[in-house]
């Protein structure tokens, strides 16, 4: 019983990311200003943190995803097995590589959704280009760090 | 049957001709005309540079006063009246000269004596985050009331300026604000500014009546920004252009750009990636960089930009969350998620709106940069900063590429948009 709702969880976790990632994809492909300018980089919104402990994905409140706007995201955080995780340290950073400058807010996770959702709230980017945003996720899996880049 | 063939046969030219105009209105309405030009990417980057595209000002939840009239009227007398000053013949205007695009021309400001930064232009602030060139205010209404206090600026006081309103003003601003308190045995001179004096004759005043003196000056710079809200940059004739190569109109004379404004417009969104910082309708980022300028020729003291003014803003006594701020809890966001940390923000300045740039010389924060060619040539170069780290990267434009660039930047100009009586004095003196 535990393992077939774990694996229903799962599956559905599974078309829930990927309707996710689709829709960023087409939100992150229609607002690329900057196409050229970036090398290329990653731009999956579903991903597994460094060292494997969790698989993440991130689904922007405003899609496309706007210049100079506040916004919230909700980043979703998953074990490895499918276990989502609410209970979880997490602190956010980034910026431009290209650039050398960091995020031109302090983006914060404000509380836990449940479902293993997480608000962030406080986000913004105030130019088009490549950018980085990297979550430091500490809980009783484990701390890892998650990156996902965004072309903007 | 052949009226009926007849029919049919005009019935599915019409649709087909419904079809044909659904077909076209849907791409020019989604993916616009394939300028000759500019490619798809590039017509999309432009459009978002248009004027065209600023979105309307919303309510200020800081400031409730801030859409109406009446407090605009009250703010625009404000705004030119010298006697809230500690001399008698500083204003608002004397710095935000109204035929000057609210700026002075100068490389620091005079006001009773002389600042250590450059005016800024007041068109379309309203729309921006932050304000003073190190965002250390974080409304248009707080922003106005740092210079009133200023020594240097104004070089009054909050008691002087109660009694000012008073005296002069007491009809207005009861209209719009309610009852001022009473001012019986209200010092003259008395607020928390750098005269000692002032100073301690503040201190010895009860907290109550401070609180009360505070709220009429802060009520004062919410109808000022009352006032300064309603002056947006309009159009120009890069706009125009770009409205017309977006939409596939004909070109105009009104609308169309020369060779070498043409060649510096695809260097501003190219090469010369202006675009990076000055984009979006009003050509600022809203945020705050270290590009290296040097330092002033004079000796000032030091600025370490936005490093002191993220600080400044968190503790600033009339910020969004202040106790004088009209705000609910969730309405500052901005101050709330602000960056007020980290190496990136010393000597970081605002980067300012290039609309009617070529008017406002000399630039930077402290008019270290005397024209435009020079400030073009600053970022072909890119030296290291006098301090801090630099974000730039030089542009390696020619000379040739340099002169197109301002050819571009001059063609930036448009009118301010404003009640017709907003840009010229009332006259508020008897």
């Amino acid at each position: 019983m535990h393992l077939l709702q774990a694996s229903l969880y799962s599956r559905r976790s599974a078309v829930r990311t990927s309707v996710v990632a689709a829709g960023v994809v087409m939100a992150l492909t229609a607002c690329s200003h900057f196409g050229g300018s970036a090398p290329s980089p990653d731009i999956a919104t579903v991903k597994a943190s460094a060292h494997r402990l969790y698989r993440a994905s991130v689904r922007p409140a405003l899609v496309p995803i706007p210049v100079r706007r506040l916004q919230s995201w909700t980043l979703h955080i998953d074990t490895m097995d499918g276990r989502p995780v609410d209970a979880a340290t997490i602190t956010m950073n980034g910026g431009m590589p290209q650039h050398g400058h960091g995020l031109p807010t302090a983006p914060h996770v404000t509380r836990a959704l449940g479902n293993g959702d997480h608000l962030v709230e406080g986000v913004k980017f105030n130019m088009g280009g490549w950018w980085v945003v990297r979550f430091a996720i500490a809980s009783s899996a484990g701390t890892d760090t998650v990156t996902f880049n965004l072309s903007l | 049957m052949r009226n009926s063939e007849a029919h049919h046969s005009r019935s599915v030219g019409i649709l087909l001709g419904l079809g044909a105009v659904v077909l076209v209105s849907s791409m020019v309405g989604t993916v616009r005309r394939q300028s000759a030009k500019w490619t798809r990417s590039e017509l999309t980057l432009l459009g978002s540079l248009s004027i065209r595209t600023l979105e309307p000002l919303g309510d200020d939840p800081s400031n409730r006063y801030a859409t109406d009239p009446r407090a605009a009227a009250l703010g625009r007398r404000l705004f030119f009246d010298t006697r809230l000053s500690g001399n008698g013949k500083v204003s608002c205007a004397t710095c935000h000269v109204a035929a000057q695009d609210f700026q002075d021309g100068k490389p620091l400001a005079d006001g009773v004596g002389r600042t250590a930064r450059r005016t800024m232009p007041i068109a379309g602030t309203a729309h921006s985050p932050w304000l003073f060139w190190d965002g250390r205010a974080d409304s248009q209404w707080a922003q106005a009331l740092g210079p009133l206090e200023s020594a240097v600026e104004h070089g009054g006081s909050r008691t002087q300026y109660a009694h000012v309103v008073s005296e002069q003003y007491r009809g207005e601003y009861e209209a719009v604000f309610g009852a001022l308190p009473d001012l019986t045995g209200l010092p003259r001179r008395a607020g928390p500014v750098s005269d000692t004096a002032w100073r301690a004759s503040w201190q010895r005043m009860s907290a109550v009546r401070r609180d009360e003196i505070s709220r009429v000056y802060a009520n004062m710079g919410k109808a000022i920004a009352a006032y300064e809200r309603q002056i947006e940059p309009g159009v120009s004739r890069v706009d125009r252009y770009i409205d017309a190569e977006v939409t596939g109109a004909r070109h105009g004379p009104e609308s169309s750009l020369t060779s070498d404004e043409e060649a510096g417009l695809r260097l501003f969104i190219g090469r010369a990636r202006c675009v990076t910082c000055h984009n979006g309708p009003l050509l600022t980022d809203d945020h705050f960089h270290n590009t290296g300028v040097p330092l002033p020729v004079m000796a000032l003291p030091p600025d370490s930009g936005r490093a002191a003014g993220g600080r400044k803003v968190i503790a600033a006594e009339f910020n969004c969350t202040s106790r004088y701020s009209d705000a609910g809890p969730e309405d500052c966001q901005e101050l709330r998620f602000a960056v007020t940390e980290g190496s990136e923000l010393v000597r970081a300045y605002k980067t300012p709106s290039l609309r009617n740039v070529a008017g406002r010389a000399p630039y930077m924060h402290a008019g270290q940069l005397a024209s435009l060619e020079d400030v073009v040539a600053h970022y072909a170069a890119a030296p290291a900063a006098p301090f801090g780290r630099s974000e730039l990267k030089p542009t390696g434009l020619s000379p040739n590429e340099q002169r197109q660039l301002v050819a571009f930047l001059r063609a930036l100009t448009g009118p301010l948009v404003a009640p017709a009586t907003y840009l010229s004095s009332p006259d508020s003196r008897p």
